[in-house]
């Protein structure tokens, strides 16, 4: 494979000789040499149409310890908040010799159209409302290190499912590696063709929370309200939020997950949030050894 | 403007597939038909062999930009495509800039129509002033101008608001025209990038359901047929507006519908490759759908084919999916696709395909001289068409100025071999004249 | 993502694990007691050179050095009543012929507990060839502390060496020719033990005419 567009396109091989090489990769944070010498000479690009330090960071820091050169080009302040095309992005990105290219986009898709431009690796970093492989990639990870299986994992992705990257990515990528996804929101923020999805399908997270090993609460935009998705922030939160009572009634070991970031009060109470069961702060740790993992493993060869 | 101006002898083509004859085009029309005509002094024998005569193509839904977006395509241009594709007539939408609103741009677009010579432009007049929606363009003056206007639509924007709607329907009655309405609920297609379903709901791309369609379509047929008007219902795309348009036939709805070319064959799983030659509006639909609008057509249900031929520069499709205008081009490959997904599947005649592409709209359009029966004393507006000589959609070779065609690569069984309009070849051998 | 699987399918020489006969062109150059002895004689050796052993960390090169280190381990335990930590090193990552190949998975690493620093690292492997692991794994130890000082064990050395490499411990020193390829096979890894020495898998495809030309794929040899 020579670029990672979409979690859909993982065969259960490809995804777990992904989390096995984070797994190894892990182990150079803990280091005192927190690098490898394996990308040295190869160029990536951090493209980012979108802000978003925290994704932008981790692929910084995990090209950086692979030795690559790294060259952050945000949308703001360069040529293409002066309306340079995306084409013509990808043509200057590719005389500059890019070897991977890691965009952020809010267009759904526009790594897939960059791939047909240029030569070398394309990450998709979030595009749009379609997909963000490498969030799911990590959750997958952190999963697998907290409850040691992947198999049969029942696993509620709970919270705008319509709207979200990381949903779609996650219900390709789980459903691949065997999990057992529950998509879990009210009907207004359900795709319309969810049940053709390889996943359950409920409106109700009580039901749905005793039955979970993992429930991963994605955020809720409160904008979502004036467009009649929900009622009221209030009647969202009293359904479909996660706080200390409903934790309660999810099994001992299970976790809880956020790609982050939280609205605390909105979709998960601080409480919850603080809580040892959350795994806010390892997926963050683990997302920078699973973006090692895939930059190895799109760059590294030949 | 061709040169040609002579008198013409069509040798062995099949009227229509029947049995061969000869044509003899002099003075604009047809003057003889039978076998074995013998040649007039001066006359250019065309020879036909093989080759099925139909009248002369009529595109109800046209856009050619001009005036505004000369970039992407002109009068002129835009009707050497129609001239390669078959067309003698096309329909020149008003979503231009300025808008084709007033007497004044009507008139100017169908003079460079006359000026350019490939085939008749007529105009289709905006319902309302600058497609705003709000109130009423001044319809009958564009009627009474040299460009005749019997076509309204504020085609790209649908005629939302009822009472406008009924106000359109009533207005036009009074020249027998027609209101073409591109049938969209606004509120429920907000930034919709194509069809919601399976693939936009993978694809994350914001959906346009069917039902914002089927609605607009069954509110107007029951307002068409209250206020007694005509109703023309642009680009039909889904299964179920084909079961509202038969349902409103059969009540006594004097409504009529399109389809186009590439809503009869492509679907939205093209869209999975983001590319935005796929984009269209309204978007592809589902293979079900297809077959619907196929039946349709074969049935009646359906009256025409119009291409909405919509060129756009290159810039304006090299982009992400979402950022892309919408549209394709379609004037010369309709005919190709119409015999690949009608003709060949047995759903229509040639006879059948003569009414659904040249007379059917003809008669909406109150098109004079165009979509007559090939006959003797009829003007000479007649194409050939190879239904042997398979092409591979070049978007490179396209006679347009745009090369937007979701069919590049894909192979059509036939091809255009000569255009008359009125006994005037604008196409010979393939080639624009 | 072409990488390769880890350590098992580079079983690719034909030689199905349990199937003891050796195939056709090739010969066994050692067998299971023969390499029990090599290993014995090495542990001997390593606590010798090293007076005792007492500071000594065994680090296999993976895929097979890490099953000898982990004997060598055992024997070292066995006579001299002394636990020496063991773990393994993967190099891949330190490979400078990664571009060469589609990437490859990676094997294990586990530094044992206490570190590396101030401690006598014995590098393990199955086979010395060019020497280019060897380089491989020096570099990566540079990353993970400051041993005292490295040594090299190898199960099999067959020459033609592109770097300045020697080992400090031989279970055999095998001459070969470049068309020719070594196997280890380990009971750990392949079901028994034996050393083979046959033509080249796939002529010149493999192992080519030089050890470290293009064209070198993961192969059974431990040191490519």
């Amino acid at each position: 494979m020579r670029h990672l567009l979409s979690a859909g396109d993982l065969s259960r091989d490809e995804a777990t000789l992904i989390l096995d090489t984070a797994g190894e990769l892990a182990q150079v944070g803990d280091r005192s040499v927190k690098k490898l010498p394996t990308l040295r000479g190869r160029t990536v690009v951090n493209l980012f149409y979108e802000d978003s330090t925290r994704t932008r960071t981790s692929f910084e820091l995990a090209a950086k310890r692979l030795s690559a050169d790294v060259i952050n080009f945000s949308a703001k302040g360069s040529s293409v908040s002066k309306g340079e095309s995306l084409k013509d992005t990808a043509l200057t990105l590719q005389a500059m010799g890019a070897d991977g290219v890691v965009i952020r986009h809010s267009a759904s898709g526009a790594p897939h159209r960059l791939a047909n431009w240029i030569d070398g690796s394309v990450l998709n970093a979030g595009d749009g409302t379609h997909e963000h492989p490498t969030q799911a990639l990590l959750d997958a990870f952190t999963m697998r290190a907290r409850l040691g299986r992947l198999e049969g994992l029942r696993v509620a992705v709970v919270g705008d499912i319509l709207h979200s990257r990381v949903a779609r990515s996650n219900v390709l990528l789980l459903t691949t590696l065997g999990a057992h996804v529950t998509v879990v929101a009210p009907p207004t923020l359900m795709p319309v063709s969810v049940h053709t999805w390889p996943c359950q399908v409920s409106y109700h997270l009580d039901e749905v929370l005793p039955e979970s090993d993992v429930v991963m609460m994605l955020r809720v935009q409160a904008e979502r309200m004036h467009d009649s998705f929900f009622p009221s922030v209030r009647e969202y939160s009293r359904n479909y939020g996660l706080d200390r009572e409903r934790l309660n009634r999810m099994p001992g070991d299970a976790i809880v997950m956020h790609p982050g970031p939280m609205v605390r009060g909105m979709e998960i109470s601080a409480e919850v949030a603080d809580s040892p069961r959350c795994t806010v702060t390892e997926q963050v740790a683990n997302g920078v050894s699973l973006r090692m993992a895939v930059l190895y493993l799109l760059l590294g060869g030949s | 403007m061709p040169e040609n101006q002579g008198t013409h002898l069509i040798r062995g083509a099949r009227p229509l597939g029947e049995d061969p004859v000869d044509l003899l085009l002099e003075d604009g029309a047809i003057t003889a038909i039978g076998p074995d005509l013998p040649i007039p002094d001066g006359a250019e024998v065309v020879d036909a062999t093989g080759l099925i005569a139909l009248p002369g193509l009529v595109d109800l839904h046209t856009h050619l930009r001009e005036p505004g977006r000369e970039d992407a395509e002109t009068v002129a241009s835009g009707s050497r495509a129609a001239a390669m594709g078959g067309y003698t007539a096309v329909h020149a939408m008003a979503n231009t800039d300025p808008v084709a609103d007033t007497a004044g741009v009507v008139e100017q677009v169908w003079r460079l129509g006359e000026e350019a010579g490939y085939c008749d432009v007529r105009p289709v007049g905006a319902v309302t002033v600058g497609l705003a929606g709000e109130r009423l363009s001044e319809i009958g003056a564009m009627a009474d101008s040299a460009a005749r206007v019997r076509v309204f639509s504020d085609d790209g924007i649908c005629v939302s608001d009822a009472l406008l709607m009924r106000r359109a329907l009533e207005y036009v009655k009074a020249f027998d025209g027609v209101i073409a309405q591109h049938a969209q609920e606004p509120r429920l297609t907000e930034g919709a990038q194509m069809n919601e379903g399976c693939v936009s709901d993978r694809l994350g791309l914001p959906g346009w359901p069917a039902v914002a369609e089927e609605a607009i379509i069954a509110r107007d047929c029951l307002l068409a047929q209250h206020v007694g008007s005509r109703l023309h219902v642009c680009h039909v795309s889904t299964k179920g507006s084909v079961d509202i348009i038969r349902w409103a036939k059969e009540r006594g709805c004097d409504v009529t519908a399109e389809v186009t070319p590439h809503h009869l064959i492509l679907t939205d799983d093209l869209v999975e490759s983001y590319d935005p030659v796929y984009k269209v509006n309204p978007p592809l639909r589902t293979a079900e759908d297809v077959q619907a609008l196929r039946e349709g057509l074969a049935d009646g249900t359906i009256d025409i084919v119009a291409t909405d031929h919509a060129p756009h520069p290159v810039e304006a499709k090299e982009t992400e999916w979402s950022t892309a205008a919408m549209g394709m081009i379609g004037l010369e490959t309709a005919l190709g696709v119409v015999h690949k997904t009608m003709v060949e599947t047995g759903l229509l005649t040639w006879d059948q395909v003569a009414d659904r592409m040249s007379a059917a709209p003809a008669r909406i359009g109150r098109v004079g001289g165009h979509g007559r029966e090939l006959a003797v004393g009829e003007p000479a507006n007649i194409v050939l068409y190879d239904p042997a000589a398979p092409v591979d959609v070049d978007a490179a070779a396209m006679a347009g100025k745009s090369g937007n065609t979701p069919f590049r690569g894909m192979n059509l069984p036939g091809r255009i071999i000569a255009t008359f309009l009125r006994g005037v070849p604008t196409v010979l051998e393939g080639k624009i004249k | 993502m072409h990488a390769r699987k880890p350590a098992r399918d580079d079983n690719e020489t034909g030689v199905p694990a349990s199937v003891p006969e050796v195939p056709e062109g090739t010969r066994a150059v050692l067998d299971g007691n023969e390499i029990n002895r090599a290993l014995t004689r090495i542990a001997h050796e390593v606590l010798e050179r090293t007076k005792g052993g007492q500071d000594v960390t065994l680090l296999g090169i993976p895929s097979r050095g890490v099953p000898l280190a982990e004997r060598l381990a055992r024997r070292i335990e066995r006579v001299e009543d002394l636990d020496v930590p063991a773990g393994s090193l993967d190099i891949t990552m330190y490979r400078d012929d990664l571009r060469l190949a589609p990437a490859r998975a990676l094997g294990r690493t586990e530094i044992p507990a206490g570190g590396l620093d101030d401690r006598v690292v014995v590098l393990v492997d199955d086979v010395l060839f060019s020497g280019r692991t060897v380089r491989a794994a020096l570099d990566a130890l540079g990353d993970l502390g400051r041993p005292r000082a490295v040594q090299l064990a190898v199960l099999v050395d067959r020459g033609h060496r592109e770097l300045p490499i020697r080992a400090d411990y031989v279970g055999k020193n095998l001459p070969t020719s470049l068309r020719e390829s070594v196997t280890v096979q380990l009971e750990e890894t392949d079901g028994l033990d034996a050393v083979l020495l046959g033509p080249s898998p796939s002529a010149t495809l493999k192992e080519g005419t030089r050890p470290g030309s293009l064209q070198r794929s993961e192969t059974t040899e431990g040191d490519t």
